[in-house]
């Protein structure tokens, strides 16, 4: 069953992380890849991706005259997607397992873990 | 250059989508497919993905003895996000078109949702030429 | 390059040939759209049958003739199926006698598919997927693989850009002499963004890619041959391997960016940065200097030097500023900007960039930071430096390149 595990923060939450010391960036780095080599042997990585910064983001909303509307305003304390991961696993527990290996790995921030909709039809 | 549309809502957005007409559902739905279709078509399709309910959603957190710490109480004002498109396009302006496009599928009632949808670049392994 | 997964032993083999038995067919059935499929059916077809029955002895006969045969059947149901319109009718003929055209091919043929490839009615990725596919004869599997999108997008977009051709009414045949010299630059560009994707995705070697630097290089090395004696072609196949010559010094063992100045130089290929300083000195003999050679020339001054400090950076700077007047560009501005403050000190270099500030198209462009940054930290102005390299961290788009900002950043902030 493939889970997606997802990393988000808040503005302030990242200006912290930019002034962490060397060392630790470093060391975070090391053992995020370490957790993805883990994940590939074990052959339940799927994929993992690293969003831009928000800064870089752009909320569009429908069209005007052919033209997309865009807005780029984020609230200070607006919590948002820095990045996922995506595993492939045989139950719920396994995922939550990895999210807490993930959360542990970058100072016990929350991870949420969410199941992905398949198109299959499901019996109610 | 790689970028994710994505679309959230609060949890009372997710409630108010679960008591759609039939009609409205179904017109969404097909719209989703046709939008996917066009992805595919233009050679700009990566990946798409629908989440599941926020009422299933979990935060994980290690504990004491790294044994993973479940929690399934989140602030109403809290966006989840519903579902995803990765696409790979030549230009930002690109991407706001088809996020655009997105935007436009059909809501309760029929009519164009106009949902915001967030655009963003997808990270890259790459590194600049540079000097 | 080698244990690739994707290397079986004839696979260099079906790559060399693939343009030439694509020139063949698709000059005989004056289709390139439909022989480009025809094509790629054989490849598949070698690819199954040829492990288990040997490589034939005229492998690219085998090819021309299983791609002829597709092409014979797919008319022949187009024929059946449209029920004898008299331009159909006429084809018919054509089938009679499936030619002896093993003679047919032509040097020319692999020239005529890059320009036809790297036409400029194409999208830059479409150009670079149809090329990659039609002349360097790789699989779409191949290409999706290294550009990491899903098989059915590439084989999507390489269709549409073979539609595309096919509906700008582009012929099977040479460009004119001079049109040639218009059109030699958008080859020469969709050549360097293969080599550009390749190189700077090699860091990393967790994903089993297929190396598009290594390719990029081979399909240069065929241009050259095919054009011996223009010079911005031996100019940018230079580029090529004096800046490849590099991989293996650019990456650390944690996958993390190391940059010139800090790199091992005993890393560097020396084979290769003597064959790019041979070639450069070469090309530029023939007295016309454009952008690749001037490019080539810089890389050149830099892997002369066997230690950082032997860099001769005032060279260096001569060349930004000709290759400013060459090839204005900001990346180039900013180049030369970084050049200028090793000759003449920081301070002249952060001059320098002020220009850039009003520059739109540089307006949220990570680099400008990471490089007013590195000025900063030279003038002692640490708290500034520290800055900028938070804001180039969050500008990027590349996790490589926002890590090391971010350790800069960190580094300088510990002092």
């Amino acid at each position: 069953m493939k889970y997606i595990l997802l990393m988000s923060g808040t503005k302030a939450g990242v200006e912290g992380y930019h002034a962490w010391p060397k060392q630790d960036i470093e060391a975070h780095m090391a053992v995020l890849q370490r957790i993805n080599q883990d994940l590939t042997e074990s052959r339940e990585f799927v994929a993992t991706q690293g969003l831009a910064e928000p800064k870089e983001a752009k909320v569009v909303r429908g069209e005007k005259n052919g033209v997309p509307v865009t807005d780029g305003i984020f609230p200070e304390s607006k919590e948002f997607l820095l990045g996922y991961w995506i595993v492939d696993v045989p139950n719920a527990e396994r995922a939550y397992a990895i999210a807490g290996r993930i959360s542990a790995a970058s100072v016990n921030m929350p991870i949420e873990v969410r199941q992905f909709a398949t198109h299959e039809a499901k019996s109610r | 250059m790689k970028y994710i549309l994505m679309m959230a809502g609060k949890k009372s957005d997710f409630e108010g989508y679960a008591r759609w007409s039939k009609e409205d559902l179904q017109a969404n739905v097909a719209f989703m497919r046709t939008f996917s279709r066009e992805l595919k078509d233009t050679g700009v399709f990566v990946s798409t993905e629908g989440l599941g309910w926020p009422s299933e959603a979990k935060l994980v957190r290690a504990g004491k003895n790294g044994e993973p710490v479940t929690d399934g109480v989140f602030p109403e004002a809290k966006e989840f996000l519903a579902g995803y498109w990765i696409i790979d396009v030549e230009s930002p302006e690109q991407a706001y078109k088809i996020a655009a496009r997105a935007s436009q599928a059909p809501g309760a009632g029929g009519k164009p949702a106009n949902m915001p949808i967030e655009v963003r670049p997808v990270l890259s392994g790459h590194a600049d030429l540079g000097l | 390059m080698t244990d690739h997964p994707y290397d079986a032993p004839f696979e260099h083999l079906l790559r060399e040939l693939a343009p030439q038995v694509l020139g063949a067919v698709a000059r005989r059935f004056r289709d390139f759209s439909s022989a480009e499929d025809a094509v790629q059916e054989a490849m598949i077809a070698a690819f199954t049958r040829w492990p288990q029955e040997g490589v034939p002895e005229n492998p690219r006969g085998w090819l021309i003739q299983v791609a002829c045969r597709r092409m014979a059947d797919r008319m022949r149901s187009e024929i059946a199926r449209r029920e004898r319109e008299t331009a159909v009718a006429a084809e018919a003929e054509n089938l009679a006698s499936l030619p002896e055209i093993e003679a047919d091919v032509d040097p020319d043929d692999t020239l005529i598919l890059l320009f036809m490839c790297c036409h400029p009615v194409l999208t830059p990725s479409s150009a670079i997927a149809l090329t990659l596919r039609a002349v360097g004869g790789l699989t779409t599997a191949e290409i999706a693989n290294a550009f990491l999108v899903p098989e059915a997008t590439m084989a999507q977009r390489i269709s549409r850009a073979k539609q595309t051709i096919k509906t700008s009414g582009a012929p099977f045949c040479l460009p004119s002499p001079h049109e040639r010299a218009d059109r030699l630059p958008a080859v020469l560009h969709v050549l360097y963004l293969i080599f550009s994707e390749g190189y700077t995705s090699s860091i990393g070697s967790h994903l089993q890619r297929f190396d598009l630097a290594r390719e990029a290089i081979r399909l240069t090395r065929n241009t050259k041959t095919l054009l011996p004696d223009n010079a911005e072609v031996a100019g940018l196949l230079a580029l090529m391997l004096l800046t490849d010559a590099r991989r293996t010094a650019r990456s650390g063992p944690d996958e993390e960016l190391i940059p010139l100045d800090k790199q091992d130089r005993s890393l560097w290929d020396r084979v290769e940065i003597s064959e790019g300083t041979e070639l450069l000195t070469a090309a530029l003999a023939k007295g016309a200097v454009g952008l690749y050679q001037l490019q080539a020339a810089i890389a050149a001054v830099h892997d002369e030097a066997a230690q950082v400090e032997d860099t001769d950076w005032p060279q260096i700077l001569a060349l930004y500023e000709l290759l400013k007047r060459v090839s204005p560009s900001p990346m180039v501005t900013l180049n030369h900007a970084i050049a200028a403050a090793m000759v003449h000190g920081p301070a002249q270099g952060l001059q320098l960039l002020r220009a850039l500030d009003t520059d739109p198209r540089l307006a949220s462009h990570y680099r400008l930071d990471a490089v007013r940054a590195h000025l900063l930290e030279k003038t002692g102005d640490y708290e500034a430096a520290i800055e900028h390299y938070r804001v180039a961290a969050a500008r990027t788009t590349s996790i490589p390149e926002r890590n090391y900002l971010m350790t800069q950043a960190a580094r300088l902030a510990g002092d």
